[in-house]
């Protein structure tokens, strides 16, 4: 195409290409910069370099190491990470198999059902799962005169919600890669003697390890990041993003650079093993 | 496979359990929530109180008209942004060059949504990069404020949602072949002939389920709005915020979160039908 455009036309365009990738990494880089910032505000002069934001023992410079809010905030979107990826991955792998392995009346419908949640606004799905788990509770503690804690606000709601859309999205990595499953292979296995649960643990696992890690990267960061849905069902232990936020209203410290870097960091590491599995994942 | 034996029951009951416990109840009980009306002294009572409170009160519907009419737009700018880009992932570039561009794409999108935010508040605001960069350039005597208005909200949902609409464009121009183009200029056409009679109706798909998504993405969209958007910029996914949390007013919260759920669905189902995409086809890739 481009043997096409010449001249003024094709510098036109790559340069339209540079200004693009200007702009898709300028705020990032803005924030890993401001990290090491020597002044209490993220915002110019620059006042000299420093470690402080990372390893500063003092307030007003805390650094994100000695910062125990931010830090136990970290803690807390971490096991709802691990919660809500090992259950979206459970019933992402037994959906797959479902919608793969057998036909069933109303299996088309139940399909759109499955990606429904991918055309629900976060903030609403987070209200809807509010509101029932509220009545949930309210109705027992009406009949029984139980207080059922875990029903209210707080870390249990938090995972649920994250699965209710997590789970659509791991879906879809898992299914992609069964379609390309060989299933005489399976077939063989049964043959010689396997039972089909035999069969699916030693053929059908290992052919879909490298998607299930790549699910399994993916319901992670897109928990530990997650916002919309979590906003609404945090109870007073609050996540990352969440304390994040609300220490950016109270005004900000270059302290949230700091931790936007290590994020930006991690999540790169994460992304990029898991674009090796998906590489892996489409050459065989 | 059409075996009913146990084990397709027991396949059967996880999505069943997430699909009705967590997706298909919540909702209805939403929708049934905002038919109550409270009263504390007569009981509570069924109708269609909040709607018309919704109606009644020209702050909530003009906020959403507003929420919708910014998505759109967004949803536009971000189309017009991403195709060229799209267009030179899929078609120009070659190999390494290739691959590291869809990376750079692909990578930024990994970050929270927060973080790229926060980016754009410390570029944006008085005190901000570009504004104090420009009075040490001497451009300007006083610092400018870029943030809190419509422009620098559009940048930032247009920034947080691009890259829903350059996956889809790319992975649907690769398989447009070469010789359509070439053709099309052999035929005496002009760039713009070709862009607009060859390379767009041949990219409908993917241009169709990129602005689904980010209509959708920029509709729901809390943090962008409320950070970039300033106070005058109203949101409708902060008036539901602010009914559930802060008013502790759930029925009006709910009719709100019905109203969003209906519009969103209603713009889909326009955007499906206008362009004959199918729902399962297009976001069930």
């Amino acid at each position: 195409m481009l043997h096409q455009l010449r001249g003024p036309a094709k510098s036109l365009y790559q340069f339209y290409m540079v200004g693009f990738l200007v702009f898709l990494a300028l705020p990032l880089s803005i924030v890993a910069v401001f990290s090491f910032n020597d002044s209490l505000f993220a915002a110019l002069p620059w006042q000299g370099f420093t470690l402080d934001w990372f390893i500063g023992q003092t307030e007003p410079k805390l650094g994100i190491l000695y910062d125990d809010g931010l830090l136990s905030s970290i803690a807390v979107s971490a096991s709802i990470a691990c919660f809500v990826t090992l259950f979206s991955l459970l019933l992402a792998t037994a959906n797959a198999w479902l919608f793969i392995r057998f036909d069933f009346p109303g299996k088309n419908w139940l399909y759109i059902g499955l990606l429904l949640p991918l055309v629900i606004p976060g903030v609403i799905l987070g209200v809807a799962i509010l509101v029932a788990s509220s009545n949930l509770a309210n109705s027992i503690e009406n009949s029984f005169a139980w207080e059922l804690e875990w029903l209210r606000p707080g870390f249990v709601l938090v995972v649920i919600g994250q699965v209710a859309f997590i789970t659509t999205i791991a879906t879809l990595v898992v299914l992609a890669r069964l379609r390309k499953f060989d299933f005489s292979l399976e077939e063989a296995a049964l043959n010689l003697g396997a039972n089909s649960w035999v069969a699916f643990v030693t053929v059908v696992l290992p052919f879909l390890s490298p998607a299930l890690i790549g699910a399994a990267m993916v319901s992670f960061l897109m928990s530990f990041e997650n916002f919309n849905t979590t906003l609404m069902l945090v109870g007073s232990d609050a996540p990352l993003t969440i304390a994040m936020y609300d220490r950016l209203r109270e005004g900000s410290t270059p302290v949230l650079n700091a931790v936007s870097l290590l994020l930006m960091l991690g999540s790169a590491f994460i992304a990029l093993v898991s674009m090796l599995f998906d590489g892996k994942n489409k050459q065989d | 496979m059409k075996a009913k034996g146990l084990g397709f029951y027991l396949l059967l009951l996880p999505f069943v359990l997430w699909f009705v416990l967590l997706i298909v109840l919540p909702h209805l009980q939403m929708l049934e929530l905002s038919f109550i009306k409270r009263d504390y002294v007569a009981g509570d009572s069924v109708g269609w109180y909040q709607y018309q409170q919704f109606l009644g009160e020209p702050l909530y519907w003009r906020t959403l008209l507003r929420t919708v009419w910014m998505s759109l737009l967004a949803t536009f700018i971000t189309l017009l942004v991403s195709f060229p880009v799209a267009f030179f992932i899929a078609k120009v570039a070659q190999g390494k060059i290739k691959r590291l561009l869809l990376l750079s794409c692909l990578l930024p999108f990994w970050v929270s949504e927060l973080v790229r935010t926060y980016g754009w508040m410390i570029l944006l605001r008085e005190s901000g990069v570009i504004s104090q960069g420009l009075m040490a350039l001497g451009l300007t005597e006083q610092p400018i404020e870029f943030l809190y208005n419509d422009v620098s909200m559009l940048v930032g949902l247009v920034y947080t949602s691009m890259l829903f609409m350059v996956v889809p464009l790319v992975s649907t121009l690769e398989g447009l072949d070469q010789s359509l183009i070439e053709a099309g200029y052999d035929l005496g056409g002009n760039g713009w002939n070709v862009t607009t009679s060859i390379i767009v109706p041949y990219a409908m798909p993917g241009i169709v389920s990129g602005c689904i998504m980010v209509f959708m993405l920029c509709l729901g969209n809390y943090l962008t709005p409320r950070l970039l958007g300033g106070k005058d910029s109203l949101w409708f996914t902060e008036q539901i915020f602010t009914q559930f949390i802060t008013r502790f007013n759930w029925e009006l919260g709910a009719a709100f979160g019905v109203i969003l759920l209906l519009v969103s669905s209603l713009v889909v189902a326009l955007g499906l039908k206008l362009s004959g995409q199918s729902f399962s086809r297009t976001l069930g890739r």
